[in-house]
């Protein structure tokens, strides 16, 4: 009897933790907080997996996800270049499930009412919380982009810069572009999803013209005033591997797209015609945080708490990933919002728990980019809280970028996209 | 009824590692986390990559303080061990080699 009621107060007591301790079970038991995550991408499903496994199994997730299965942005362009299949970066989410006891919805999260901590799903249900954690990533602003709103404009000129049926689509459009044709991309002013993604995808565009349809141009037009990020390698590389194919033109701000000519018009530019046009649009946070009322930067980004990633303005309610306003020389990166996740998860768990929150979370960014389908080149960094600015700042004298594209890099990259894979998902 | 020793061991370890729910051990996993998207969940990587689960303290240690000194060449673990106290990457050394491989 006293074993029984040991244990008994254990579990009522201290932790939530110690049943799914005792019983190894790694299965939700109906009983404990109740932790709502919107959105698989890489924060949303690695912040789901760590509360469950740092909160011994006591804490539930839910995760609600539209999609059956998480398509990897990072190694995308890969597809593009067509080194790389779909295949290769599509991973099941049924390990969340299965290993964790993550409860996994395939919906959509509508509204939430903060008041009564429940949100409302699009197929009619709802589900009540304690923590609500938001990882909405990205969502276009298309209203800066006269034209994109015509009838069948977004099927003809693409982003591609949401890993999937797009991805799909311009691969295709390239193969059927005839050879001498011009591939235009023009990216937006930043910050926008992944500071890299655009130059390694000229990169992988004109490696594959340079295989198989060489008279073919990649045009960048950037809004930015120069390469955001890897500049000196991305022009090297250009240079190098792409001269004749690829051109760079900085300080194009598009203003308006005519897909019936597929031509864009700039602010102050002459108009350009392409054989594909592959528009990447100005970003905000995704739909659900931005129309929530938590996007107050700018009225694009959600300002959070960087102990807790808890929204500045909504108790209980926690964004992380590409949605959020950023620290300085933070990336919007798929290793990013893992990261986020991972800090989330630990505060969420002593929260929860009442436990203390870390008071001096550190973390990383690594980022590869392939220049050829083969050579990569990195940019590294090391964040950590700063109590007297209370945001993240990068650590003196850590981080940099490769000394040159390399082979070995690579493989690494490969090797990095298996392992946060595994780590985000299995 | 008396609690036999070995039942008390055991409630008494889950105790202990009920109490890894506390501030401290959750500030190791999270700072120890921060290596798992290229190490593995754990330490314990996908191929391609390194495991650090179960590895000599020493060897981690000496391992990442080289590469902090420029000592062992690197692609990029030199610029992301200078991101570390000398502190911390022996508390890491530390939580790793405790892991199973």
């Amino acid at each position: 009897m006293l074993r029984r009621q040991f244990i008994h107060s254990v579990g009522v007591g201290t932790a939530l933790g110690a049943t799914g301790l005792l019983s190894g079970c790694a299965t939700a038991s109906g009983k404990g907080p109740k932790v709502v995550v919107v959105g698989g991408g890489y924060g949303g499903a690695t912040v789901a997996k760590y509360i469950r496994m740092w909160s011994d199994y006591g804490i539930q997730v839910t995760l609600v996800e539209p999609s059956a299965s998480f398509i990897s942005c990072p190694i995308s362009n890969l597809v593009l270049g067509g080194s790389k299949s779909m295949s290769d970066i599509t991973t099941p989410y049924d390990n969340l499930t299965k290993r964790h006891g993550v409860t996994l919805v395939r919906d959509m999260v509508t509204s939430i009412d903060a008041d009564k901590r429940l949100v409302k799903l699009a197929g009619g249900s709802e589900l009540a919380y304690d923590r609500l954690i938001l990882s909405p990533g990205v969502d276009f602003m298309w209203e800066t982009l006269p034209g994109m709103e015509a009838a069948g404009a977004k099927d003809k000129v693409l982003h591609a810069w949401k890993a999937g049926a797009q991805t799909v689509a311009l691969r295709k459009q390239l193969e059927a572009m005839p050879d001498g044709g011009v591939y235009a991309m023009s990216i937006p002013l930043a910050p926008y999803r992944c500071p890299p993604g655009p130059y390694e995808r000229a990169c992988q565009v004109a490696h594959y013209f340079s295989k198989a349809k060489p008279k073919s141009k990649v045009l960048i037009l950037d809004a930015n005033d120069d390469v955001t990020s890897k500049g000196p390698l991305f022009k090297k590389a250009w240079k190098d591997r792409y001269a004749g194919i690829l051109e760079y033109r900085p300080k194009h701000t598009v203003t308006e797209v005519d897909a019936t000519t597929n031509t864009l018009k700039f602010e102050f530019n002459d108009n350009l015609r392409a054989d594909v046009l592959n528009v990447i649009p100005p970003m905000r946070a995704g739909e659900i945080a931005a129309k929530s009322g938590l996007a107050t930067a700018n009225k694009r980004w959600c300002e959070v708490d960087f102990l807790t990633f808890e929204s500045k303005v909504a108790k209980n309610i926690h964004v992380l990933g590409d949605s959020i306003q950023i620290a300085p020389a933070m990336p919007k990166s798929g290793h990013m919002a893992n990261q986020h996740g991972k800090t989330c998860a630990a505060a969420v768990v002593a929260l929860l728990m009442g436990t203390e929150v870390n008071t001096m979370p550190v973390y990383n960014n690594t980022c590869y980019s392939f220049v050829s389908d083969e050579d990569a080149v990195h940019v590294a960094s090391v964040h950590r809280y700063d109590a007297e600015k209370k945001t993240m700042v990068t650590v003196a004298g850590s981080g940099g970028v490769s000394s040159a594209a390399s082979e070995l890099e690579g493989r690494y990259a490969l090797a990095w996209a298996q392992n946060i894979w595994a780590d985000t998902l299995a | 009824m008396k609690i036999p020793l070995q039942v008390a061991l055991v409630v008494g370890l889950a105790v202990a590692s009920t109490g890894s729910i506390a501030a401290s051990s959750l500030q190791m996993k999270s700072l120890a986390s921060s290596c798992a998207n290229c190490h593995g969940t754990n330490g314990v990587a996908q191929p391609g990559m390194e495991s650090l689960a179960g590895k000599p303290k020493d060897d981690l240690l000496k391992k990442m303080l080289d590469f902090k000194t420029g000592k062992k060449p690197a692609t990029l673990m030199h610029q992301l061990s200078k991101g570390y106290t000398d502190e911390q990457l022996e508390q890491l050394a530390a939580h790793f080699a405790a892991l199973p491989k």
